[in-house]
C-alpha cells in the first residue's frame, strides 16, 4: 500500500504493507534510524515520534494510519548543524550513557518543554515514564531537562 | 492485505459487516504487539483511527457519552470533573501509549485489568454498540462475558459508553510495581452516592473480569451516616467494609502476583478509597 506522510518537513511516498510498524517504514525504508527499535511492545519509548504533533510510540503505529498525516523524528530537533537545546543539555548533563534510549528520551523531554517549559520533577518523570533507561538511573536525564529548560531555544 | 480506512461510522459498520475477518484497530496499542510479536497475521485491517465522530464526547441531561475513539491523554485532559475516570486513564501505560489507546480499545480488548473499566463498572455504564442492522445497549457486566471475551458480535463495533453523572466524590486506584507501564496487579474504584446512599466498589485483575463488591457495597450503604458527613468513617466500618470486598475477588497465582496478595490489596484499597471518599464528601470536596 503506498502511504503518503509528510516526515519531518518532507513529503514522502512508501510502498509498504498497511501494518507495517511506523518505525519500520521510518528505518528500514527512509533510512530514518535515529528512532531506535527495542521493545516492540511500547514499553521502552526508545521510537518515540511525533504523529500530529502527539507522541507514539512509532513500533505501535501501523503505517496506514500514518498515511496523510505529520511525522517528526529526533532527525528533525537539530538545525543547521547545531543540536537542540535538549541535546545540548542531555551532552552536559552527562545523562547519555549508552546511548540506545536517548533519541526516545530527547523526544520525550523536548515534548514536555514545548508543553510546559518549566515542568517540576515529578512532572518531568511523569512524561518521561514511557522511556526505559538501563544505564543512567534517571537522575542525569532529569538533570538534564532541568538544564535544557534554562537555554533558549 | 486489504485496509479498510472508513471515515464515518456508517462506512465503518459497512466494511465491518463486509469483512467480519478484517481485525479492528484504533490506537493499536494492543494489536501491534500481538503483530509485532508474531502472535496475530490479521487478513485485512479495519482502521478507525479516521472516524472523527467517535472521537468526541458529550454530556446533558446528567449523562455522559464517551466516544469509543476517545483517547485517555484526551480524556483525562478533557473529562476533569470525573475524577476516577481522570485517574485511571493517568494511569494507562504512558505518555506514548495514552496519545493512542482509545477507551474503546479497552473495552474491545476486555482483559479484566484494563484500567478504565472498573471505573465504568463504578459508574455502572452502559456500552453502546452498532452493527448496519441495529443498535444496542448493554449495562457493562453483560457485555464483558470472561477473560477477554466480550458480547462484541462480529459485524458489530462498540460506539462507546454512557453513564449518568453522580455528582459526589470518588477515585480509582491500583497496585502494580511501578506507576507506568504496568499492567494491574490489583486496580479499583469507587464511587460514593450519596444522593441514591449508595456505594459502588469495582474491582479489577481479580477475577476473570471486572466485578462489582455487593457484600461491601450494601454493608457500607446501610453503615454509612447519610444525613451527618462531619462523622467520617469509623475505623470498624472500613475494616468489614475491607473484608467484605475480599469476599468478591477470586484471584489467581500469576507471573504479576500471588491470589493472596491480591486479596490483600483488595482489603487495603478498599479500605483506603472508601475512606478518601468520606473524607472528601465530609469536607465538600469531590
Amino acid at each position: 500500500m503506498l502511504i503518503r506522510s509528510r516526515i519531518n518537513g518532507t513529503e514522502c511516498e512508501v510502498d509498504v504493507s498497511p501494518l507495517t510498524s511506523l518505525l519500520t517504514m521510518l528505518r528500514d525504508e527512509l533510512g530514518l534510524i535515529g528512532s531506535k527499535n527495542a521493545c516492540e511492545q511500547g514499553e521502552c519509548g526508545s521510537c518515540s515520534v511525533w504523529l500530529d504533533g502527539d507522541v507514539v510510540c512509532s513500533c505501535l503505529v501501523p503505517a496506514v494510519q500514518a498515511d496523510g498525516c505529520d511525522v517528526r523524528t529526533v532527525e528533525d530537533l537539530a538545525e543547521d548543524g547545531r543540536l537542540h537545546p535538549v541535546q545540548e543539555a542531555f551532552l552536559d548533563a552527562g545523562a547519555v550513557q549508552c546511548g540506545f534510549c536517548t533519541p526516545g528520551l530527547i523526544v520525550a523531554a523536548a515534548d514536555l518543554l514545548a508543553r510546559e517549559p518549566h515542568p517540576s520533577d515529578e512532572a518531568i518523570r511523569e512524561a518521561l515514564a514511557g522511556n526505559l533507561c538501563r544505564c543512567t538511573g534517571y537522575q542525569k536525564i532529569v538533570d538534564a531537562v532541568h538544564l535544557a529548560e534554562e537555554t533558549p531555544a | 492485505m486489504d485496509a479498510l480506512l472508513p471515515r464515518t461510522l456508517e462506512e465503518a459498520l459497512e466494511a465491518r459487516a463486509a469483512h467480519p475477518e478484517a481485525a479492528v484497530v484504533a490506537g493499536g496499542t494492543d494489536l501491534m504487539v500481538a503483530v509485532n510479536f508474531g502472535r496475530s497475521r490479521p487478513a485485512a485491517l479495519l482502521d478507525l483511527s479516521r472516524v472523527e465522530s467517535s472521537q468526541t464526547w458529550q454530556r446533558d441531561d446528567g449523562r455522559v457519552f464517551v466516544g469509543a475513539g476517545m483517547t485517555f491523554a484526551r480524556i483525562a485532559r478533557e473529562l476533569r470533573e470525573f475524577r476516577p475516570l481522570v485517574e485511571a486513564s493517568r494511569s494507562v501505560g504512558s505518555p506514548q501509549i495514552r496519545n493512542r489507546a482509545t477507551i474503546g480499545g479497552n473495552l474491545a480488548t476486555g482483559s479484566p485489568a484494563g484500567d478504565s473499566i472498573p471505573v465504568l463498572a463504578a459508574y455502572d455504564a452502559d456500552v453502546l454498540l452498532a452493527s448496519r442492522a441495529r443498535e444496542r445497549r448493554l449495562p457493562w457486566h453483560e457485555f464483558f462475558l470472561g477473560p477477554k471475551q466480550t458480547a462484541l458480535a462480529p459485524d458489530e463495533l462498540i460506539v462507546g459508553v454512557e453513564w449518568r453523572v453522580v455528582d459526589a466524590p470518588g477515585s480509582f486506584a491500583k497496585v502494580g510495581t511501578r506507576n507506568a507501564m504496568v499492567i494491574a496487579i490489583a486496580g479499583m474504584c469507587l464511587q460514593l452516592d450519596p444522593a441514591g446512599r449508595t456505594v459502588r466498589l469495582a474491582l479489577g485483575s481479580v477475577a476473570p473480569t471486572v466485578v462489582r463488591a455487593p457484600e461491601a457495597e450494601s454493608f457500607a450503604a446501610g453503615a454509612i451516616a447519610w444525613d451527618e458527613p462531619e462523622r467520617g468513617l469509623p475505623a470498624a466500618v472500613a475494616t468489614e467494609f475491607g473484608r467484605l470486598a475480599i469476599s468478591a475477588a477470586r484471584p489467581i497465582d500469576d507471573v504479576r502476583a500471588s491470589a493472596a496478595y491480591r486479596n490483600h490489596v483488595v482489603d487495603v484499597l478498599a479500605r483506603r478509597t472508601l475512606t478518601w471518599a468520606i473524607d472528601d464528601w465530609r469536607d465538600g470536596r469531590c
